[in-house]
């Protein structure tokens, strides 16, 4: 196995409603987003953000635009002027999901020109 | 083909970026968003002050600067200064107009958003106005109520334009219904043409929050994207079909690319399939984009469903009071120093008896964006900034907190420095409650004034 960290494979932008934020993970290559689509699942991604998420994370797919679009509720701290937190409207929650690693196998891996 | 510019993403963005808008090459149209969640309270906190006050002032002076252009180019401007008190900004805009010896200037006032005065008799006539995010009812927080406001959308904006308005001024509306409604206006697009609304409503997410989608906030080989000194605000060149393309003016800086693009249509949205505005849902997932020349990329096949019979109503509200205080440490041992001294100012906190809500620690450099993701700082690292902050209803509370940081300088760990900015202050708390409203329980007024 490969292990990939996901900023290789994708940008990302989030932002924030109320509690809840929102990232936007867009592949940077078409071939790109079934791999997305495969390893970054909504648990996976709940997962991730342990101890920052504290509600649910829901997964859509945009395979029009090679974009998946997750929504983490209870994600910021109580959210808008009332969350204590830096970064209270979640803009950096993007990179924070840019740190998952996933592992493909070496044949995606080198066909994808990943290795 | 109509051409519509964004020249103000939200208040406080770059002053420059209007006046560029209009002097940097053609345009038809140019919208200005200046309302945030919050702005609406801070407005009607003005306009309790003073009835003259409760809109975005800035708007007037940009105004005085580039009305004379827009009337002889015939550029109309459409924006959401008016606040909690519209009327008020178009005659301050009236008066400008005057000032500048320009007769005749139509300028179009969107109300009937307010409904801070009608809240009692709606709860009285069974709306609830839940909270969409934790299904409280409204009547749980009734008496810390500062604004309350129905998002209207583009319908009476075109109403307004059809009536001759060169400006038109709004209250609460959507940032989407800004850009929709001139395609409206110019291309007779009828209330059951979901498509080209969603088309025109997706035109408005892209460009809702200014260079964002021209490279700005771009996060896809930011480090190539030139000269962000001199950005191009976005440009929708709008077809009666319904298609798009987005650009900026020729000679800025930035990029539209489908990367540029793509960030901005994931900016804050829910589920792709419903983004629900007052006049259609618009699918996402139907986006298709295409790079059809340097900074140009065209968006089609966009299509949409009927509207809900709900606008949504965002109603503000006095939740308490925080305060944020900080003090950075030096090598060596920054960032032992920086948790030493948070501790001792919890203890110090814990032994006055005194209780909060919340007290969240972060230590900046090190954690505090990322937080249980970011790695380990290095043994090294050459600085951490402590960073604490503290919410309570109990204003006595925050107070003392803000005198337990400047302490620390004497009575902490050493090399406490960063402090010159004195005590933290106590801030009130103006919290964001957003609710849904039959269409039939508001009702949008269109008055025309002339210079």
């Amino acid at each position: 196995m490969v292990r990939v960290p996901l900023f290789k494979l994708a940008h990302a932008r989030s932002g924030d409603k109320g509690d809840t934020a929102n990232i936007g993970l867009i592949a940077y290559k078409p071939e790109y987003y079934p791999l997305l689509v495969e390893h970054v699942t909504a648990e996976r991604v709940k997962e991730h953000f342990r101890g920052i998420c504290h509600g649910d994370v829901e997964r859509y797919e945009l395979p029009n635009l090679g974009a998946l679009n997750f929504v983490l509720h209870h994600a910021l701290g109580g959210g808008g002027t009332i969350s204590l937190r830096t970064d209270a409207q979640g803009k950096t929650l993007s990179t924070a999901l840019l740190r998952m690693v996933i592992e493909i196998d070496e044949e995606t891996a080198r066909r994808l020109g990943l290795e | 083909m109509i051409r519509i510019a964004n020249g103000q993403g939200f208040w406080g963005d770059w002053r420059e970026a209007p006046i560029r808008q209009v002097e940097g090459g053609p345009i038809d149209y140019l919208t200005l968003d200046y309302l945030a969640e919050v702005t609406m309270s801070i407005m009607q906190k003005q306009k309790r002050r003073d009835p003259r006050l409760g809109y975005a002032k800035d708007f007037v002076p940009l105004m005085e600067r580039l009305l004379p252009q827009c009337v002889d180019r015939q550029i109309r401007v459409i924006s959401n200064a008016g606040g909690v008190n519209p009327s008020a900004c178009a005659e301050a805009v009236i008066d400008v107009a005057r000032k500048l010896d320009l007769r005749g200037v139509k300028i179009g006032i969107v109300a009937g958003d307010d409904i801070l005065d009608r809240l009692d008799a709606l709860i009285d006539a069974g709306h609830e106005l839940r909270d969409l995010d934790t299904g409280r009812p409204l009547s749980a927080i009734r008496e810390h109520v500062q604004s309350a406001n129905v998002y209207f959308g583009a319908a009476p904006i075109v109403e307004a334009l059809r009536q001759g308005a060169q400006i038109v001024i709004t209250g609460r509306c959507t940032d989407t219904g800004l850009t929709l409604a001139p395609m409206i206006f110019e291309f007779g697009w009828k209330d059951d043409e979901w498509d080209k609304l969603a088309a025109g409503t997706v035109a408005g997410h892209i460009v809702e929050c200014g260079a964002q989608c021209t490279g700005g906030n771009c996060q896809a080989d930011w480090q190539s994207i030139p000269d962000l000194a001199n950005i191009g605000f976005p440009i929708v060149e709008a077809e009666e079909d319904g298609s798009f393309i987005i650009t900026k003016h020729e000679g800025t800086g930035g990029r539209v690319s489908p990367a540029t693009i793509k960030e901005q249509l994931l900016y804050e949205i829910g589920d792709p399939r419903q983004y629900i505005t007052p006049e259609c849902i618009a699918d996402f997932t139907t986006i298709q984009l295409e790079e059809v020349g340097e900074n140009r990329v065209r968006v089609f096949g966009v299509k949409g469903r009927p509207a809900t019979p709900f606008y949504k109503v965002s109603i503000s509200y006095f939740a308490g009071y925080k305060a944020v205080g900080t003090m950075v440490y030096s090598w060596p041992d920054a960032y032992a120093k920086a948790r030493e001294a948070d501790r001792i100012v919890r203890q110090r906190l814990a032994d006055l008896g005194l209780e909060f809500d919340e007290i969240l620690t972060e230590f900046l450099a090190v954690n505090a964006c990322h937080g249980p993701l970011a790695p380990d700082p290095p043994s090294d690292i050459a600085e951490v900034q402590l960073r604490i902050g503290v919410r309570s209803t109990d204003w006595a509370a925050v107070d003392r907190f803000t005198r337990e940081i400047a302490p620390l300088i004497l009575t902490g760990p050493p090399t406490a420095t960063g402090f010159a900015g004195g005590r933290p202050r106590v801030e009130e708390i103006i919290a964001y409650w957003p609710a849904l409203l039959p269409k039939s329980e508001a009702e949008p007024s269109i008055e025309i004034v002339e210079s």
